[in-house]
C-alpha cells in the first residue's frame, strides 16, 4: 500500500500543531490587544484567507516581523513569513508618504548625504520633530539617525588599490546604515579584516537589501532590489569571494527573506553571505588567523542579541568574539526584543507598544550598568540609545577599538 | 385537541425530513418531527456538500440533471448563506476520451445547464490547483453547500412556523387501527421515557433507515445501501469544484467547502445491518488519494484531516424486489395505493440537492390526504439567515467594521449572525481557534438550535471541525455547555464521547501531521487537562 509518504506540502502552515507557543513568545501580544497573535494571524488566518481574501485582517500590520515565532516553533512553521506574505498578497492599500520615506533608506541616504550637516541639524530640532509627528505621524520621541557627509563606498573606492594588495579577499555588503549614516562601521570592518590579512572589496553596485520596503508594503520594489543584489552577489561569488556583512537584519533579508518572501532565488549565493563576526570567529577558532588586542583594553560590555540574529542562530559568534578580548567584562542580556523593529517603532501608532516591548531590556541594561552595549543591529542601537542613554556599538567596532595598533 | 395530536408526523431529521417539516408547517399543518439521533447524522451530513449543477448526471440521467439545476438555482436564492457559488470544472485528462466532452456539453445544455468549454490554459489560470496535464475543461454552475447549516435552517424555519421537533427520540412502533396508521410509539434516549403521538398521516423520511421504519409499519421497501467514503483535506486546495469529464466513477469530485476541501467518493454495496456502523478502509483511503491527486496533484502531499463514510439511500424502483432497477431519482410512495396501508407515506431516494423538491412532493401527497389546498411556497421563501449578495455584504450590513470572528460567523449563519452576542470581549473571545467560533456564537446555537451535546454543537457551528480537531476547543465548548445545562458531569462525559468521535475520523488517516496532532491532543487532554 502506498499512502502519502509525507504530508509536507507547499502550505507549510499545515504543520502547525496549535501548541500556541508562538503566541506565548510574541513580543507584541502582551502590549497590543489589537494584534491577534502569530498563530491566529499566521497558520489559522491562512486557512480562512484561502477560503476568502475578505478574511485578511489589517491588524497583521502590527506584526514586528521579529521572527521570534519562527525561532520557537517546534514544527518549523514559518509563521512570520506567512503573515508577511499575507500582507503582500492581500493588502492593496497604497503605502502613505511617511512609509515611503521611511522605507526608501538608500534613496533618502543619497538625498541627505550632500547636505548632511543641515539635515542632521534640522532633524534634531524639536520643532522638526513636532512637525513630523503632526503631519506625518512619525513619533516625536524618536531621534533620526544622523547622515554622514561622505559615503563609505566613496571612502573605500579611494582605497581599492591598497585593499587589492592583500593576498586574501572578501566582498562587503555594507548596507545603507554603514554607507550613509555611519561609515565608521565600514571603516572599522576594513581595519579588522586588514588585521587578519584580508582585503575588502565592494559589490558591483549594491542596493538596499529591501527589508524596510517589505515592512512598508513596497514588496515589488524590494523584489527588484533583491534581483539586482543577487546578480551583484553572484558576480562576487563567481570570483571566489565570500560576502561579509555587519548588519544582522540585512543578512537575514539577503539569505532568508529573498527566497521565502520575495520569491527571488538566491540558492547559489546564500551560503556565501555571512555575518562578519561568524566568519572571523571561525577563522580564529580554526587557527587560520589571529587578532592581537591591546593589553590595557578594559570594558564592561552587555551584549543584546537582535531578533534577526536569533533567527539566524548566529548571536553566539558575535559574543564569543567579544569574550576573546582580554579585559572585557561580559554580560549576555536576556533574549528580549528591543521593540523598534526597523521603521515600525518610528510610526506614531506603534510608539507605545514599541517602548513597552523593550522595557524589560531597558531595565536590565540599566541594572547591569555596562560601559556600553554591544549589538549587531543598527535599529536596535537607535532604540537602546534613545531609551536607555547608553552607547551601543557594533561588535566589529569594538574589535577595531581593541586591536593593537 | 390533545397535546400529542398533530396533522402530520415526520420520521427522520435529515435534510428530507427537515425540508418536509418546513413545507408542511408553512402550509399550516401541525407538524411533529421525530429523529433518533441529531439532525443531519445520516447521509445528509456525510456527503461532499456539493451544490450539483446536474452536469454529473446530464449524460446518463436527464431527469435528475434538470431537477438538479432547477434546485441549484432555487437554493442560491433561498439558502444563500449555506451556498458558496464557486462554479465547477469538468476536466478531461490525457487518459480520458476528449470526444466525451462534446456529448457532455450537449447533454448539459439540453438539461438547461449552462456548460461552457474553457481553454485548458485559461481554466488553469482560473483554478491553478488543477492537474496541469488537462486537455479539456468545461465550466458549469456547480457550487458547494453546507448540509448541516441547510438542515438546521430548515429545521429552524419549521419551528418558526409552529412545528415541534423531538431529537434523540426513536420510533419503536406504530399505532394502527386496522389498515390505517394512527400514530407512533417512541422512546427518548435522553430522558429514557416512552411516548405516543397521533396524526392522520406519518411521513417516513428516514433515509436508508426508512426500510426499518417501513417494516415497523408493516410494509416492505427494498433499500440498497451503498457506502461512499470521503476524505477531508485541511485547507482549501481549490477554489472551484473539480470533476472528471467522463462517466461518473470513484473519487472524481473535489469540492471546496468552508475552510476545507473534500474528495470523494467510493461506492460499495454493504449489508443493511452495517448501516449504523460504516468504516473507511485503507484501500478506500488509498483510492481516494490516488484518484484525487489526478484532479489536483497537490492532494498527494496535503494534510488530511479525517475520513468519513455515508450510506446512500438507494431504493429499487417500485415493485422490483430484485433490485436490478435501482434508481437515484426521487421515490415518493403512497402506501395506501401501493400496499393498502392508509396514513403512511415514504419519501426517499433523491439527493441532498433535490431535498426541497422531495419535500414538496411528500407535502403535496400529505395535503391531498388531509384535503388541504395550499400551494408550496418553499421555492420562493428564503430560509432564516439567507439574504445579501455575499457574506462580505452581509457582514458589513450588520457591523461597521466586522472582526474576523464576526466575518466567520456571517459565513456560517448569514443574516442570523446579527442575533448572536458579539459586543463585549467575552462573547467575542474564541472557543474554536481554527474555525473562529466565538463564545457568542456557541451560546446563540445552544439557545436557538436544539443543542444537547458537543457533537450537536459541531454540526451547527463547526466547533472541532478545523485542523486541531477539538484539541483546543473541545474543553472550552464543554465548559459553555456545562454552564448552559447546569451539569459538569454530563459535560465531561460528553467531552469524552466527542473526542473519541473526532479520533474515529482521524484513525484511517493516522500518519504525518494528523498523527502528530492527535498525539499532541492526547497529551493535552491527559496530562494538562487531566481528563
Amino acid at each position: 500500500m502506498k499512502l502519502q509518504e509525507y504530508t509536507a506540502s507547499a502550505h507549510n502552515f499545515e504543520e502547525c500543531m496549535k501548541c500556541t507557543i508562538c503566541t506565548a513568545y510574541c513580543p507584541v501580544v502582551p502590549v497590543n490587544p489589537r494584534y491577534p497573535g502569530p498563530k491566529q494571524a499566521g497558520p489559522d488566518g491562512e486557512r480562512l484567507r484561502l477560503k476568502d481574501p475578505y478574511f485578511f485582517n489589517q491588524a497583521l500590520k502590527y506584526c514586528l516581523n521579529c521572527k521570534r515565532c519562527e525561532v520557537v516553533c517546534p514544527s518549523g512553521v514559518k509563521v512570520a513569513d506567512i503573515i508577511q506574505s499575507a500582507r503582500m498578497r492581500y493588502d492593496h492599500t497604497p503605502p502613505r508618504l511617511r512609509d515611503r520615506l521611511l522605507a526608501n533608506t538608500d534613496f533618502m541616504g543619497s538625498l541627505a548625504r550632500p547636505f548632511a550637516p543641515i539635515v542632521n541639524g534640522v532633524t534634531g530640532l524639536g520643532i522638526t520633530k513636532t512637525v513630523l509627528d503632526v503631519t506625518m505621524a512619525i513619533d516625536r520621541h524618536r531621534t533620526f539617525p544622523k547622515y554622514s557627509g561622505r559615503s563609505f563606498e566613496r571612502w573605500l573606492k579611494r582605497r581599492a588599490k591598497e585593499q587589492a594588495r592583500f593576498p586574501k579577499q572578501v566582498a562587503y555588503f555594507h548596507g545603507c546604515y554603514a554607507n550613509y549614516n555611519y561609515p565608521q562601521l565600514g571603516k572599522d570592518f576594513v581595519k579588522v579584516m586588514n588585521a587578519l590579512g584580508i582585503g575588502v572589496q565592494l559589490l558591483e553596485k549594491e542596493k538596499c537589501c529591501g527589508v524596510a520596503l517589505i515592512a512598508n508594503g513596497m514588496s515589488q520594489k524590494a523584489a527588484r532590489n533583491a534581483g539586482h543584489n543577487v546578480q551583484a552577489l553572484q558576480k562576487a561569488v563567481d570570483a571566489g569571494l565570500t560576502v561579509l556583512t555587519t548588519s544582522s537584519t540585512c543578512t537575514m533579508t539577503l539569505r532568508d527573506e529573498y527566497p521565502e518572501l520575495l520569491k527571488v532565488d538566491n540558492a547559489s549565493v546564500r551560503d556565501s553571505i555571512i555575518l562578519a563576526t561568524r566568519y572571523i570567529y571561525q577563522l580564529i577558532e580554526s587557527g587560520a588567523a589571529q587578532l592581537r588586542f591591546k593589553e590595557n583594553y578594559r570594558a564592561r560590555i552587555a551584549y543584546h542579541t537582535p531578533c534577526h540574529l536569533e533567527k539566524l542562530g548566529w548571536g553566539i559568534f558575535s559574543y564569543e568574539l567579544l569574550k576573546m578580548i582580554p579585559g572585557v567584562e561580559f554580560t549576555l542580556l536576556d533574549s528580549n526584543c528591543c521593540g523598534i523593529s526597523g521603521t515600525y517603532g518610528f510610526k506614531k501608532e506603534n510608539y507605545e507598544a514599541s517602548q513597552a516591548i523593550g522595557k524589560p531590556l531597558f531595565d536590565q541594561i540599566r541594572s547591569v550598568n555596562p560601559d556600553f552595549v554591544a549589538c549587531d543591529c543598527e535599529t536596535c542601537k537607535w532604540q537602546l540609545e534613545m531609551s536607555t542613554g547608553y552607547t551601543v556599538k557594533n561588535p566589529i567596532s569594538i574589535l577595531a577599538d581593541a586591536l593593537e595598533n | 385537541m390533545k397535546r400529542n395530536e398533530y396533522d402530520v408526523i415526520i420520521v427522520g431529521g435529515g435534510i428530507t425530513g427537515a425540508g418536509t417539516a418546513r413545507d408542511c408547517a408553512m402550509r399550516g399543518l401541525r407538524v411533529l418531527l421525530i429523529e433518533r439521533h441529531d439532525i443531519a447524522t445520516g447521509a445528509t451530513g456525510r456527503n461532499h456538500g456539493l451544490l450539483h449543477s446536474g452536469a454529473r448526471y446530464a449524460v446518463t440521467d436527464q431527469e435528475s440533471a434538470s431537477e438538479c439545476i432547477r434546485e441549484n438555482m432555487i437554493l442560491r436564492r433561498i439558502a444563500s448563506h449555506c451556498v458558496d457559488e464557486t462554479d465547477g470544472f469538468f476536466i478531461t485528462l490525457p487518459e480520458d476520451d476528449l470526444n466525451y466532452q462534446a456529448k457532455f456539453v450537449e447533454s448539459c445544455l439540453a438539461a438547461g445547464i449552462n456548460a461552457e468549454i474553457v481553454d485548458p490554459k485559461e481554466a488553469l489560470r482560473m483554478e491553478p490547483s488543477m492537474n496541469p496535464d488537462l486537455i479539456g475543461a468545461v465550466k458549469v454552475p456547480d457550487g458547494s453547500v453546507d448540509p448541516f447549516r441547510l438542515c438546521a435552517a430548515n429545521m429552524l424555519d419549521a419551528k418558526l412556523h409552529g412545528a415541534q421537533v423531538l431529537l434523540y427520540t426513536e420510533v419503536t412502533g406504530f399505532i394502527k387501527d386496522g389498515d390505517r396508521i394512527q400514530g407512533i410509539r417512541t422512546y427518548n434516549h435522553q430522558t429514557h421515557k416512552s411516548g405516543e403521538y397521533y396524526a392522520p398521516v406519518t411521513v417516513n423520511a428516514a433515509g436508508i433507515w426508512g426500510q426499518h421504519i417501513a417494516e415497523l409499519a408493516g410494509v416492505k421497501i427494498g433499500m440498497f445501501p451503498a457506502k461512499g467514503a470521503l476524505l477531508i483535506f485541511a485547507h482549501r486546495v481549490n477554489g472551484i469544484v473539480i470533476n472528471r469529464c467522463r462517466k461518473p466513477a470513484n473519487a472524481d469530485i473535489l469540492v471546496p467547502g468552508d475552510t476545507v476541501c473534500v474528495i470523494g467518493t467510493t461506492s460499495t454495496k454493504i449489508p443493511f445491518e452495517e448501516c449504523d456502523n460504516v468504516q473507511v478502509t485503507p484501500d478506500e483511503v488509498n483510492l481516494l488519494i490516488e484518484e484525487g491527486a489526478k484532479l489536483a496533484p497537490a492532494l498527494a502531499s496535503t494534510r488530511i484531516l479525517r475520513a468519513y463514510a455515508g450510506v446512500r439511500p438507494l431504493v429499487s424502483a417500485d415493485n422490483d424486489p430484485s433490485g436490478r432497477n435501482i434508481s437515484r431519482g426521487i421515490v415518493c410512495l403512497d402506501h395506501e395505493t401501493r400496499d393498502g396501508l392508509k396514513g403512511f407515506v415514504t419519501i426517499t431516494g433523491g439527493k441532498l440537492m433535490t431535498y426541497r423538491l422531495m419535500a414538496e412532493m411528500a407535502t403535496d401527497l400529505v395535503c391531498q390526504k388531509l384535503a388541504v389546498d395550499k400551494a408550496c411556497g418553499t421555492a420562493e421563501t428564503p430560509l432564516p439567515g439567507a439574504g445579501g449578495k455575499n457574506f462580505r455584504e452581509v457582514a458589513e450590513k450588520i457591523w461597521e467594521n466586522p472582526t474576523t470572528v464576526q466575518k466567520a460567523a456571517v459565513g456560517r449563519l448569514g443574516m442570523a449572525a446579527a442575533r448572536m452576542q458579539s459586543s463585549d470581549s467575552l462573547s467575542q473571545s474564541l472557543v474554536c481557534e481554527c474555525e473562529e467560533v466565538s463564545v457568542g456564537e456557541i451560546n446563540s446555537a445552544i439557545e436557538r438550535l436544539d443543542v444537547s451535546g458537543l457533537t450537536d454543537l459541531r454540526r451547527r457551528t463547526r466547533v472541532g471541525m478545523g485542523t486541531c480537531q477539538g484539541e483546543l476547543c473541545g474543553c472550552r465548548a464543554a465548559g459553555l455547555l456545562a454552564k448552559a445545562h447546569g451539569c459538569a458531569d454530563r459535560a465531561r462525559e460528553d467531552l469524552k464521547a466527542f473526542m473519541t468521535e473526532r479520533w474515529k475520523g482521524m484513525y484511517p488517516i493516522g500518519w504525518g501531521d494528523a498523527l502528530r496532532e492527535a498525539e499532541y491532543t492526547q497529551w493535552v487532554y491527559k496530562h494538562v487537562l487531566g481528563v
